[in-house]
């Protein structure tokens, strides 16, 4: 794809190293649109399904029920006046939400939005996401010691705590679906799922995998399902949503590490919030949902058709997300910590051991 | 003054000086407390309360509620004003309960007087009476709720809440500060609508409840994050005077509406809930909820009867026994009620004149707040916030 895109630039604006530098930079920035296009589509599924399920209507008043309020709110943000407080830390306060989006903005590069674009074809993708997710963490430490206020402090202290402990059973979860494909090519993991639901890895994976002879692939189906529902819990803590929104608990920490930010910078974590929920979706659906696979053979499986079955699974679990968040209470630091260590953890490693004996012995 | 002198300079920046890792004896390394003031602008103190709380980390070493913010000097205003002009200002104390705390004025008054109201009169206030603590347990479950991130029972209960409030409306006009129990009587007669409107309501109020228990009360994760936590044992509660859903919580049965019966509450069979530790330790933050809870289902069933009994025919005028002159012959009174948040109490002092000598208010919210350093030392900063919100105070009538 990046070659049509080259040659559409260069019949546009002849050949030459600029042409060049555009379409990369077209290339690079096309997942920033389907960032902000979907931002603002989530940001008003929020409102509106909050509203629905609280016997409200929800925003009504901008444009035609209410659909353009993420873009007044938008608008609203940029004017919006943007304050330091006077002890903070310039440098840190003021590169911390920078830091933050672009942790989380750079997941998108290895995301495999169909099967003729991906950012960056990366031979280890799904390595590389998990460790840029981790650049976050780095940017809500600044924003909390950064900021000068207890409340930030307390927050960032508890979202390190509680990003870096959900890791584990997030990779865990991932970890059986690399064992089972033998890659960590977010395309070839997709690939591999091709040709219905039955071959998607949440059902145990393609059952045309070398040595696997068809039968075992079902031993791995229950196997499967508790991965995919420890990688969604420990999704749910990564991205800081309810139950495990405890870095920016209101009831307790005012907003968290970004208690101080006003404006443009406020926006920007709002964004990386809404960023890394389709990330970790996007992910969930790669690895145990098929990717850009239609769920049935030869239905509707254009090429071009992978990006929507891709932003749809994606876009399904963020309204889940959302679902669960106008749901649920909060749990408290130590509980959350408990759910990871004592149940999480070894639940992930019986899975891992789980797979690997069946991999390693049956599958030859 | 030298403390905050003291807290002052602590908070002053110092210069840096570094050392290199190898020079720090690890013995003069010390951490020390973070003092973190919670309030007077935060989400969670339910009104303008401050909480200055001393954090080790995130557990609660010392808590210390500041009050009066909310300072309306009520106690000297109404010894400036007669005695019927002192129930609007009633109103605004308790704004979660107007109607009880304004039952509770007037029966101090008719007390002193010895005014006997019609019996048409003591049916709506206390239908009104029970509507107000089920429209104020709503806001305390609610905003409970809230506390522990549950965002959507909160709106379920405004929604109920407003029912209420509907009703009010039709009867006085007012939704939220009635100025409706009058000394002697009230201000207007029931509406005709109401009756009908109660019917409907406790059917819709019945269903409500049983929703709240489904999605909030037991919910694993709020029985997680509420039951153990803040543990009021009962001597405690007894000896810091607390009343109300805070002391049933903690097991003692005691309600002013059984035990020191007033108005028309002996004829009426109802249940006093108190605490068990059903899912927890006798006195946690889940029995002050579900204490809660069930007295909503109590205050459902009173309404039932009344509606059973009420005199629909009775054309009595609701101000027959309104006195065209207040004016109580010199003495005193302590007169209680029992409120959505317990014992209120007022002690009127009159020396022969049309307006109170003294008026002294001992108000539920204010004393059982009195406990909250007591119940909350040594849990989790998260836990404090859970534990003020069970707490279930009103900065209008803590302050007063």
């Amino acid at each position: 794809m990046f070659q049509d895109l080259n040659d559409l630039i260069i019949s546009l604006m002849g050949k030459g190293d600029i042409a060049d530098i555009l379409s990369v930079v077209v290339y690079a920035a096309l997942p920033l649109v389907v960032i902000l296009g979907y931002a603002l589509v989530a940001i008003l599924g929020e409102m509106k399904i909050s509203a629905w399920l609280q016997d409200r209507l929800g925003p009504m008043r901008t444009g035609p029920y209410g659909i353009l309020q993420p873009i007044a709110d938008m608008l609203k943000l940029i004017q919006k006046e943007d304050t330091t407080p006077n002890l903070a830390d310039k440098k840190l306060y003021n590169a911390a939400p920078f830091i933050v989006f672009i942790g989380s903005y750079l997941a998108f590069a290895a995301l495999p939005f169909a099967s003729i674009y991906a950012g960056a074809r990366i031979n280890t993708g799904i390595f590389y996401i998990v460790a840029v997710s981790g650049i976050v963490v780095v940017g809500i430490l600044m924003a909390g010691w950064g900021s000068n206020n207890k409340y930030a402090l307390l927050g960032s202290i508890r979202s390190v705590a509680q990003i870096i402990s959900y890791e584990i059973p997030a990779g865990l979860a991932i970890l059986s679906v690399v064992m089972i494909a033998g890659t960590m090519d977010m395309q070839t993991i997709c690939k591999l799922q091709q040709g219905g639901l039955q071959n998607w890895f949440i059902f145990g994976g393609p059952k045309s995998l070398a040595g696997f002879g068809g039968n075992y692939a079902w031993l791995l189906t229950p196997v499967m399902l508790v991965s995919f529902i420890i990688y969604i819990v420990a999704s749910l803590a990564e991205t800081n949503r309810v139950p495990f929104d405890i870095p920016e608990a209101e009831s307790e920490l005012v907003a968290g590490y970004h208690t101080e930010y006003s404006a443009m910078k406020f926006a920007l974590f709002f964004l990386a919030e809404y960023a890394n929920m389709f990330a970790v979706s996007a992910i969930a659906s790669v690895l145990f949902l098929g990717g850009w696979n239609s769920p049935f053979a030869g239905f509707l499986d254009a090429p071009w058709m992978g990006a929507i079955w891709f932003v749809g699974k994606a876009f399904t679990f963020v309204m889940i997300q959302i679902w669960i968040r106008w749901t649920l209470p909060r749990l408290r630091v130590d509980q959350l910590m408990y759910i990871c260590w004592k149940v999480m953890i070894p639940f992930g490693m019986a899975t891992v051991l789980i797979v690997g004996t069946i991999v390693t012995f049956l599958a030859h | 003054m030298t403390e905050v002198l003291e807290r002052k300079m602590q908070t002053m920046p110092v210069p840096v000086k570094v050392v290199p890792a190898e020079q720090i004896d690890p013995k003069r390394i010390r951490t020390e407390e973070m003092v973190l003031n919670i309030g007077p602008q935060h989400p969670s103190t339910h009104g303008v309360l401050r909480l200055e709380a001393v954090l080790d980390g995130e557990l609660v070493i010392d808590v210390v509620p500041f009050l009066g913010y909310l300072h309306r000097c009520f106690e000297k205003h109404s010894e400036a004003m007669t005695y019927p002009q002192v129930i609007p200002y009633v109103d605004r104390m308790d704004y979660l309960a107007p109607m009880q705390g304004e039952h509770g004025y007037a029966l101090a008054v008719e007390r002193m007087m010895g005014i006997e109201v019609p019996e048409k009169v003591e049916f709506i206030r206390v239908l009104f009476g029970e509507l107000q603590r089920i429209a104020s347990h709503l806001v305390a479950v609610g905003t409970f709720g809230l506390d522990t991130g549950a965002f959507t029972p909160f709106l379920y209960c405004f929604r109920d809440r407003e029912d209420i409030l509907e009703m009010f409306e039709k009867t006085c006009g007012a939704r939220l500060l009635y100025n409706y129990i009058w000394v002697g009587g009230l201000s207007h007669d029931l509406h005709p609508d109401v009756i009908s409107m109660c019917r409907t309501f406790v059917k819709k109020s019945r269903a409500t409840h049983k929703e709240i228990n489904e999605l909030l009360t037991f919910n694993k994760i709020f029985v997680e994050r509420t039951a153990n936590i803040g543990i009021l044992k009962p001597d405690v509660a007894i000896n810091g005077g607390a009343s109300g859903p805070m002391l049933r919580g903690s097991g003692v049965k005691w309600d002013l509406r059984r035990d020191d019966p007033y108005s028309i509450y002996d004829r009426f069979e109802f249940d006093i809930p108190v605490g068990t530790g059903m899912l927890g330790t006798v006195g946690d933050c889940f029995d002050r909820h579900w204490v809660r809870m069930c007295e909503w289902e109590q205050s459902l069933n009173i309404i039932e009867q009344i509606l059973e009994k009420y005199p629909q025919s009775d054309k009595t005028d609701v101000q027959k026994a309104v006195p065209k002159r207040i004016k109580p012959g010199a003495g005193e009174i302590y007169s209680r009620v029992e409120t959505a948040r317990g014992e209120l109490g007022y002690y009127l002092v009159s020396k022969d004149g049309i307006n109170p000598w003294r008026c002294k208010v001992r108000s539920p919210a204010f004393v059982n707040l009195s406990l909250l350093p007591i119940i909350s030392r040594g849990y989790l900063m998260a836990d404090l916030i859970i534990i003020l919100g069970s707490v279930d105070i009103v900065l209008g009538e803590v302050d007063r």
